[in-house]
């Protein structure tokens, strides 16, 4: 039996689920705010979205508007998002070497 | 020519959207600890790179030029925007732009209604997922642009309710949604039902986020994200793309965990947070107590303040919002710096729902240069305090107050806190006697251990400070 589109998709969409849980239980409380702003910068992907929207049809001219719109919103998110993040973490990295002798030998 | 067919053929798409999503679940394994963070957020933005480029590669793709102009709007005003943000700004950064990628899902939503007519011959279950994504990204959208407001203090702090009716108008606001939503799966092509839809969705956003007081912002703040992402793996699989549902999904298993986290804290199930509440508790006690005694504070001087804190053997600093709005945290770095010189062993205590958002004091003190191995959670805080001589409050009032522990009637009853009054004794900066942001009154100031500095934090650490170095 080949699996339709929707249940390959939902399998894809419970597998992630529980892969996301997995991964982001281990992340202490300090790192919390950079770990949502990286989020934050992960759903940002639904800028795909709009480009493919845009990209395969985006007929008529408020359509055009409307999706250029949704592109901006994506990509501020994205691009906004990893690079407050790394800023925040660079703080974070920023003081561990001269803390412990034993951290990453760089 | 072959090569250009590989590399626009839907399997080579695929397989780079297959890349994207495990450098994503690759990166964010980095952000279990600050060493390896740095590194796993790059990875991830990598990902997100890759994932962009196949979506190019996507055979049929057009309007480039619009393409181009969206992403260079959104890079022109999201790069400075992170740039320049300060890091006690960021809670409203962060609400900013899970609002825009809200803003994002429901306007693809809307357009995919239009270009097909009112999903006309679209298959029933990505109508769904479309509506589905079209509501819940409104809402994270118009929440997420409220709970800047507030943050950013465009908008008053303070809850704005309906009162009693707030509940039973959102459910309406709700059921609005559902009803155009239901209408248009069932067949209806009227553009006016899926404007309705948004309309509804939009305003239940505001009326949500609205009620929400200052210290209920991190669990709100957490809702918004995982609505984000989970709109997001919807429109996912109404696109069938495999790189946004498994992004969406991670983001709204982030978002959800991050909820319970910070609703646990404070001991508040997130329908209570949402249908409102906290602040608008009535404030119980002026300066009497429950049974009529008469309380007084005890105000000291930057100078006794230092000198109290000099004659301990380990200091513990209480920080919350009221640092992070008086930019206090590198004046709490350098005296921390002097009381460890002078051999004083220092940590910083912090509760999971110190600030606006989760994690918001670490993130000011990991700018000040503090420690990572200095800044303690609630439950290895807790376990010494009771060899800690001084305990430093600055700016943090709910979470240190004892009536979560022992007055069953208190609003906070049962939210895990801060226990400082286990300390030798405890200093506390605050701007005034007004009550906190919560209006909960706060037995610990009218402690016979507790001394109160009054003033603004930065000012009022500024003086300690110069005294530490005078000694």
């Amino acid at each position: 039996m080949i699996a339709s589109t929707l249940t390959t998709n939902l399998s894809i969409l419970v597998l992630a689920g529980f892969v996301g849980y997995a991964v982001i239980s281990k992340v202490p409380n300090t790192l919390h705010t950079p770990l949502m702003s990286g989020t934050n910068a992960i759903h940002g992907i639904v800028l795909l979205g709009g480009m493919l929207v845009l990209g395969l049809s985006g007929d008529g001219t408020l359509n055009k508007i409307l999706l250029v719109i949704a592109v901006a919103f994506g990509t501020i998110n994205v691009v906004g998002g990893f690079l407050v993040t790394d800023r925040m973490l660079e703080m974070f990295k920023g003081r561990k070497p001269r803390r412990d002798a034993e951290g990453d030998p760089k | 020519m072959i090569l250009g067919s590989f590399l626009q053929s839907e399997n080579f798409v695929y397989v780079l959207y297959i890349v994207a999503f495990g450098l994503f679940i690759y990166g964010l394994s980095g952000l279990t600890g600050p060493g390896t963070a740095v590194r796993g957020n790059r990875i991830a933005a990598v990902g997100m790179a890759i994932a962009i480029l196949a979506t190019c590669l996507k055979h049929g793709m057009g309007h480039w030029a619009l393409i181009v102009v969206g992403i260079a709007i959104g890079t022109a005003v999201g790069v400075p925007a992170a740039r320049q943000v300060k890091m006690t700004a960021m809670p409203q950064m962060v609400a900013l732009f899970n609002g825009v990628g809200g803003g994002a899902v429901f306007l693809i939503a809307w357009v995919e209604f239009r270009e097909s007519h009112g999903f006309d011959g679209v298959a029933t279950y990505i109508t769904i997922f479309s509506l589905f994504a079209a509501i819940v990204g409104s809402v994270s959208f118009w929440g997420s642009n409220i709970a800047f407001g507030k943050l950013q203090e465009i908008l008053p702090g303070r809850p704005i309710t309906l009162g009693r009716a707030q509940q039973f108008v959102n459910l309406l606001l709700l059921l609005g949604a559902l009803a155009c939503g239901v209408a248009i799966a069932a067949g209806s092509h009227q553009e006016i039902l899926m404007i309705g839809l948004l309309v509804f969705a939009a305003v239940l956003g505001n009326l949500m986020v609205l009620p929400i007081g200052g210290a209920d912002m991190p669990v709100v703040i957490s809702l918004l994200n995982a609505f984000t992402g989970l709109s997001a793996a919807a429109t996912g699989i109404a696109l069938n793309n495999p790189a946004l549902i498994v992004a969406g999904m991670i983001v709204g298993a982030s978002g959800t965990i991050l909820t319970n986290l910070m609703a646990t804290a404070m001991n508040r199930s997130i329908p209570a947070i949402v249908a409102g509440g906290f602040g608008g508790v009535v404030t119980t006690g002026g300066g009497a107590d429950d049974d009529g005694v008469e309380r007084t504070v005890k105000s000291t001087s930057a100078a006794d303040a230092a000198i109290q804190m000099t004659y301990a053997n380990r200091v513990v600093v209480v920080p919350g919002y009221g640092m992070a709005v008086a930019q206090a945290q590198h004046a709490v770095r350098e005296m921390t710096k002097l009381l460890e010189e002078k051999g004083i062993e220092v940590a910083f205590a912090i509760h999971p729902v110190a600030g606006r958002m989760p994690g918001h004091m670490n993130v000011l003190l990991a700018e000040a240069d503090v420690p990572y191995e200095q800044l303690k959670e609630m439950e290895d805080a807790n376990a010494e305090f009771g060899r800690t001589d001084v305990s430093l409050v600055i700016g943090a009032n709910d979470v240190t107050n004892p009536d979560a522990r022992t007055k069953a009637d208190s609003p906070i009853y049962g939210m895990p806190i801060l226990n400082v009054d286990e300390s030798g004794s405890v200093i506390v900066l605050k701007r005034s006697m007004n009550s906190g942001f919560a209006g909960i009154d706060n037995p610990l100031f009218y402690n016979d251990k507790t001394s109160m500095l009054f003033g603004d934090a930065k000012a009022s650490v500024g003086e300690i400070v110069e005294e530490l170095k005078a000694l």
